[in-house]
């Protein structure tokens, strides 16, 4: 299958197979009106098999929530034509909004102006932990 | 040292060593303590019964010649109403100089602690955190045996569900040669994470047994805790289970002359009241370090010297 080339725009390769659309919906990039293509199941010779998208405009990309599904994940940003830059999202130190804690009797189940806040604790590992109640966060769940 | 006390694991080593040289300070000269706090208001905030940890407080303050303003449990408070935490602290705050909070919700202190300016106390969220019971017992441990090194510590009953002994183990693995024998039924043994991210990162040596019995004779402390009856699948494992962790007389036969008993309290029937006349049985004694600590703790807060 060939997908046409962008001239200007990004692309965000290295998706974990089968969540090219979450992550799509998560971005917001429904609501684009430039052209948006989503490749799924994608032969990756590190991986097996991959997702990719393709945006057709330069947009500022959530890189924590990137960061936090895989940090495998990179975004190449293209114009004219050409890879100018190649982003390799990290596990960032706090998450803001993204998961939500699963923990019935942890203060943000019944407070709901609260902020849902994820710390990392173990990098390696790639462990986060709810800042009020130190509840680990569970395989990665947008909200 | 934080503006607030949230979870043990913030204190430094050597803030837990000076509070407790403090502490014991306090312990041989009230006198010099009397006025240290005179003018300064501690408010708690109980939003669920308590009986040892908010009389703790309270009379810590009132021996340091403050006072006291709070409530002890939610329905007498605005959270009736569905007042936050953030905006009942802020509240408060305009009234008082330190907050002291139970709340059955984990993370609520932290919620108050960076809704406010003045500093917060976690005196229990939930089966979280309960930061002053583990200065308690480490004032205990110090006060019985004259040091933090060198000691065997046997922890016996629910070491799965209970935060006391958690937060024991964390602290004591940062002292030199201390040992820990831990004592429970196979469905109550401590989590794995406390055995590979505290026990076994910080090269502690550690056993673990289901005789309390045959662990007795190499103690130097004790630390019980309940076994309850919730925690089990089936009512035939309680029943017997139960008796296995009950500490009486004739279990204390081996115990070395200078053991301590440390028991968080409140005990239900897993410390027969016969060892209670036992000199080991440092249990209640306990409860008075409580109210050393946290004045100890409340002046450090504040800053008063």
């Amino acid at each position: 299958m060939i997908i046409g080339t962008i001239v200007d725009g990004i692309v965000i390769d290295h998706i974990p197979a089968g969540r090219g659309m979450e992550l799509y919906h998560y971005l917001g990039l429904e609501k684009l009106q430039c052209e948006v293509a989503i490749i799924k199941n994608a032969t990756s010779e590190k991986y097996g098999r991959k997702d990719i998208i393709k945006v057709g405009e330069v947009i500022q990309l959530d890189l924590d929530a990137l960061g936090f599904i895989d940090p495998h994940i990179t975004v190449n940003i293209i114009k004219n034509g050409e890879k100018v830059d190649k982003i390799h999202p990290k596990l960032p130190e706090r998450l803001t909004g993204i998961i939500r804690c699963k923990n019935p009797r942890c203060i943000s189940s019944i407070e709901q102006e609260l902020p849902h806040v994820f710390r990392l604790t173990d990098r390696e590992n790639a462990v986060y932990r709810c800042i009020y109640c130190d509840t680990k966060a569970e395989i990665p769940e947008i909200l | 040292m934080n503006k607030d006390l949230i979870d043990i694991r913030e204190l430094s080593r050597e803030e837990i060593d000076e509070l407790v040289d403090v502490a014991e300070d306090i312990m041989l000269h009230p006198e010099k303590y009397a006025e240290k706090c005179k003018g300064r208001k501690l408010a708690t905030l109980f939003y669920e019964p308590s009986t040892r940890t908010r009389l703790s407080f309270e009379s810590a303050m009132y021996e340091l010649g403050g006072s006291v303003i709070g409530f002890s449990d939610a329905g007498s408070s605005s959270a009736a109403k569905g007042e936050s935490v953030a905006d009942t602290a802020r509240t408060v705050e305009c009234f008082a100089d330190i907050i002291a909070m139970r709340h059955p919700k984990e993370g609520a202190p932290y919620v108050a602690a960076n809704s406010v300016s003045i500093p917060v106390i976690n005196a229990g969220d939930g089966g979280h955190n309960h930061p002053t019971q583990t200065l308690t017992d480490l004032l205990t441990i110090h006060k019985e045996k004259g040091r933090f090194e060198d000691l065997v510590i046997g922890c016996c009953g629910d070491l799965k569900f209970g935060r006391t002994v958690h937060s024991l183990i964390a602290a004591m693995s940062r002292y030199d040669n201390v040992k820990f024998v831990l004592i429970s039924p196979e469905e109550l043994k401590v989590p794995e994470n406390v055995k590979t991210d505290i026990l076994e990162k910080n090269g502690v040596d550690f056993v673990e047994t289901k005789s309390l019995e045959g662990a007795m004779p190499n103690l130097d402390i004790l630390y019980m805790t309940r076994v309850q009856r919730e925690r089990f699948f089936n009512e035939a494992d309680y029943v017997r289970l139960k008796d296995t962790y009950i500490l009486t007389p004739k279990k204390l036969q081996n115990a070395k002359y200078d053991l301590s008993i440390l028991h968080p309290l409140p005990r239900v029937n897993e410390i027969s009241v016969d060892v209670d006349k036992d000199p080991r049985a440092s249990y209640f004694r306990q409860v008075r370090n409580g109210k050393y600590i946290r004045m100890a703790l409340m002046m450090k807060l504040m800053g008063v010297d």
